[in-house]
């Protein structure tokens, strides 16, 4: 087991698509990780040696990942919301915030569909 | 798609001469603008201007973190005030 950065790499998987498992780091930035940092991309993650890890974690040391790159992007989107722009109450409101389309879809910002409906009609017809 | 770096920043001709004259002046005005397409630029910083909706002019005053932005961006053109509910509907309907 390989940690870096908090967060542990499967053994069994190539080296690039391993790294893809560190939130901010994608296939094209890790083909350029390893590529720095001198490591030949087929090697699986339990392969790895000592030096080579160390290479791997001085290399990420540069990129924007985890933690502070999570940071960012809620400073920015606060950033929106406090200055009062369309984009920041969109984002308050849990919708999409590029003019796409709500009627139908925009499923992965609002979440799993929950029905609005007449739910409260039967108790007044109770009273 | 941004816009091409060659031209620089969109800024409405009449909107910047309006701030320069009052720059000039030195007296702060709210200026009325249906420019909402026009980029913020920081000489607006500090000024107040009545931005355009489609119904009416609703007041925006320009502070430094919204340089880049573009005026229309603060000035909301729907008001939505929620789905009436459900409770309401069916005291309506009786």
């Amino acid at each position: 087991m390989v940690r870096i950065v908090g967060v542990d790499l499967p053994a069994n998987k190539n080296v690039v698509t391993g790294l893809t498992y560190i939130y901010g780091i994608g296939s094209s930035l890790s083909k350029h990780i390893l590529q720095e940092a001198g490591i030949d991309s087929a090697l699986k993650i339990k392969d790895l040696t000592d030096p080579q890890i160390i290479a791997i974690r001085d290399v990420i040391k540069n990129c924007l990942i985890e933690g502070d790159l999570r940071r960012e992007i809620n400073m920015s989107i606060k950033r929106l919301v406090e200055i009062g722009t369309y984009r920041g109450s969109r984002h308050r409101k849990g919708l999409p915030a590029r003019g796409q389309r709500t009627k139908t879809n925009a499923r992965t910002k609002r979440g799993k569909r929950k029905t609005v409906g007449l739910g409260k009609r039967k108790e007044e017809e109770k009273t | 798609m941004g816009r091409s770096i060659k031209k620089g920043p969109y800024v409405d001709e009449k909107l910047l001469k309006k701030v320069q004259k009052m720059e000039a002046s030195g007296q702060k005005t709210m200026i009325k603008t249906w420019a909402r397409s026009c980029t913020i630029i920081p000489e607006m910083v500090g000024y107040t201007f009545a931005v355009h909706n489609g119904r009416k002019h609703l007041p925006v005053y320009i502070t430094e973190n919204m340089v880049g932005h573009k005026l229309g961006e603060f000035a909301h053109t729907r008001v939505f005030k929620g789905h009436s509910s459900p409770t309401d509907k069916a005291a309506t309907l009786t």
